[in-house]
């Protein structure tokens, strides 16, 4: 019989532990069907963040070393210069990136590190019960935003890939979701190109995906998909931000 | 025969790093130790596998030290007491983690922005681990350029050894004077590839991780590495006797104040006082048996630190009430000459006469 669909090799099988409809499960597996797709399970390092992918090094069969929250960018900096015919990647969430690692993040990205950074992007700090994340949406409830986020005392929404595209140390940016099977696809053709990018010596590129996150945003998951479609991703829109394809190849 | 060099405390630092074979080195200027990146960025970049990055805070500078030493090299990064309250996250990472990596304070009055003259105040911070969690840090405090440059070179060998992060507690002092120095041929490397992670390839992949959600797992890592301390502050304690055999009086100091306090001895030996020193060397492990042998037979001990007294809770551990302590200290950016030291000393005499 023929085989059609299979678990990707550089995943352990482990059980996820993320919440029924949440996307970092769907993204993992992005990561591992890329990773064996470029053949490069033997050379690939990854450095899970400190948040919900806590445990990515349960669910991954590559060589993975965790990183203090938001030092992500920083681990992977101190691998990839040591080793720079290894493919590094740190996979980092919305507070462990663009709040408590911002710093790491943006100067790694500046000084162009050939590196890539998966960031999942659920608008709220998952893994310690749903507080206001650096992209918290306007008026979005949150724990610690109970009446909704208010611009006057919370400030704005932090657009990381708007950012981030306006270094000249960045080559590629773009933003996804997998709120369906048509997105899934085209984030995993993001996370394959920005690898491909690494392994041609390229510099910095990063994949942000919205994700859903049901539990914390109390919806079901069918209505998670939905608000991406309707609210998150009007504020984060999706799309290419920079894809610097004739960026200079670094030997 | 290797050649003697005239050279400036933070340079000897950077290049017994790099002949002790460091390639990376990530690190964010402050003063008083601007030199080492300097001399890193000059002379690191260019020898074949070496990496400088002047990073965008401490924090990221030892977070880059950590990837660096997983990633199998030798890693360092150096800093001043308000930039190494900083890197105390990374810190505790390494020892939880078990990676090898040298960090120099070059410290600085404090606390707070405190100034950038010459202190010693960072001995709690340094010697009782400094970051969270239930760990220790080997720290080692040279006197002399050419203990920089030896010490340095042991940092990297300890660090591999004991597989955890090694401190080298100096001051601006150190950092800014010029000595001769001869830089011994290092040893070479000993670490075990197991230990360096650089991709499964073919076989079983890699986990380095310091979160441990099970307590009781958890509670035996932390026995694990207790176990590594208590084989560290059985084996590697360092010390330096000057002056004690005939010692009544021992003056207990280290680094800039250990050599302020042989000047003052100097300045007393035709006093009649028989004045000596002991100097640690390793201030953890502190070399406390040693120091308790000498009470054996000298009962007047005076601590003097360029702190309002960090190590005299040390000296007074080791001593268990065995022997009388008395202390004399300079905090906050005061570099005491060995004259004032000697009157010190003196005057100490004088009321221990009165006494008796």
């Amino acid at each position: 019989m023929k085989k059609v669909f299979e678990k990707p090799k550089s995943l352990k099988g482990n059980i996820f532990h993320y919440c029924p409809g949440c996307g970092h499960s769907i993204a993992h597996r992005l990561v591992g069907e890329v990773i064996d797709e470029l053949e490069i399970r033997g050379k690939v390092i990854g450095v899970p963040p400190a948040g919900c992918a806590v445990l990515a090094y349960n669910y991954f069969d590559i060589d993975m070393i965790e990183a203090q929250h938001g030092r992500g960018p920083a681990t992977a900096t101190g691998i990839k210069r040591v080793l720079p015919d290894r493919v590094v990647f740190s996979y980092q969430g919305d507070g462990d990136l663009a709040a408590i690692g911002i710093a790491e993040t943006f100067h790694a990205a500046n000084r162009g590190e050939n590196i890539t950074i998966i960031f999942i992007n659920n608008a709220v700090y998952g893994m310690t019960g749903g507080q206001m994340a650096p992209t918290t949406t306007l008026g979005q409830k949150t724990t610690t935003s109970p009446p909704g986020r208010d611009t006057v005392l919370d400030g704005y929404p932090v657009k990381v890939c708007e950012l981030l595209s306006g270094l000249g140390g960045t080559t590629y940016i773009e933003r996804c979701t997998v709120n369906s099977p048509a997105n899934v696809m085209k984030t995993k053709k993001a996370i394959k190109k920005a690898f491909q990018y690494q392994i041609e010596g390229r510099g910095f590129s990063l994949v942000e995906i919205l994700s859903p996150c049901p539990t914390n945003w109390k919806m079901t998951p069918i209505e998670s998909c939905h608000w991406i479609d309707e609210s998150m991703s009007k504020v984060f829109p999706l799309g290419v931000f920079k894809d610097e394809v004739s960026a200079e190849v670094k030997p | 025969m290797n050649k003697k060099v005239l050279m400036q405390g933070n340079k000897v630092i950077a290049e017994a790093a790099i002949r002790a074979g460091c390639r990376f080195y990530a690190g964010y200027p402050i003063t008083p130790q601007n030199e080492i990146p300097e001399y890193m960025a000059e002379n690191l970049r260019k020898i074949e596998g070496g990496t400088f990055i002047q990073s965008e805070s401490e924090i990221a500078a030892i977070h880059m030290v950590i990837g660096a030493s997983a990633a199998g090299a030798r890693a360092m990064t150096s800093s001043s007491s308000p930039g190494i309250s900083l890197k105390q996250e990374g810190i505790s990472s390494m020892a939880a983690c078990e990676l090898p990596g040298v960090i120099v304070n070059m410290m600085r009055g404090g606390p707070g922005l405190g100034n950038i003259r010459p202190s010693q105040g960072d001995y709690f911070q340094a010697t009782r681990g400094g970051g969270h969690g239930d760990y220790r840090t080997i720290v080692l405090a040279p006197a002399t350029a050419q203990e920089l440059a030896d010490l340095t070179m042991e940092a990297f060998d300890l660090a591999d050894k004991y597989r955890g992060p090694v401190i080298m507690l100096a001051d601006g002092m150190m950092g800014q004077m010029m000595e001769p120095v001869v830089f011994r041929t290092p040893r070479p490397r000993n670490y075990h590839d197991d230990f360096i992670m650089k991709g499964a390839e073919e076989g079983k992949s890699k986990i380095i991780r310091g979160l441990i959600l099970d307590p009781l797992d958890m509670e035996e890592h932390n026995w694990k590495l207790d176990r590594k301390y208590k084989l560290i502050s059985q084996t590697e304690t360092r010390h330096e006797l000057y002056k004690a055999d005939d010692a009544d009086i021992i003056i207990v100091a280290y680094g800039t104040a250990a050599r302020i306090a042989k000047g003052a001895i100097k300045r007393l030996q035709d006093s009649g006082l028989k004045v000596g020193l002991f100097r640690p060397i390793t201030l953890w492990p502190f070399p406390e048996r040693e120091l308790r042998e000498l009470a054996e037979r000298v009962e007047d001990f005076l601590v003097f630190e360029m702190s309002t007294g960090q190590m005299l809770e040390d000296v007074r551990l080791a001593l268990q009430g065995y022997a009388k302590i008395s202390f004399h200290g300079r905090p906050g950016g005061i570099v005491p000459t060995p004259a004032e030291l000697a009157n010190v000393i003196v005057r100490h005499c004088d009321e221990r006469c009165k006494d008796i």
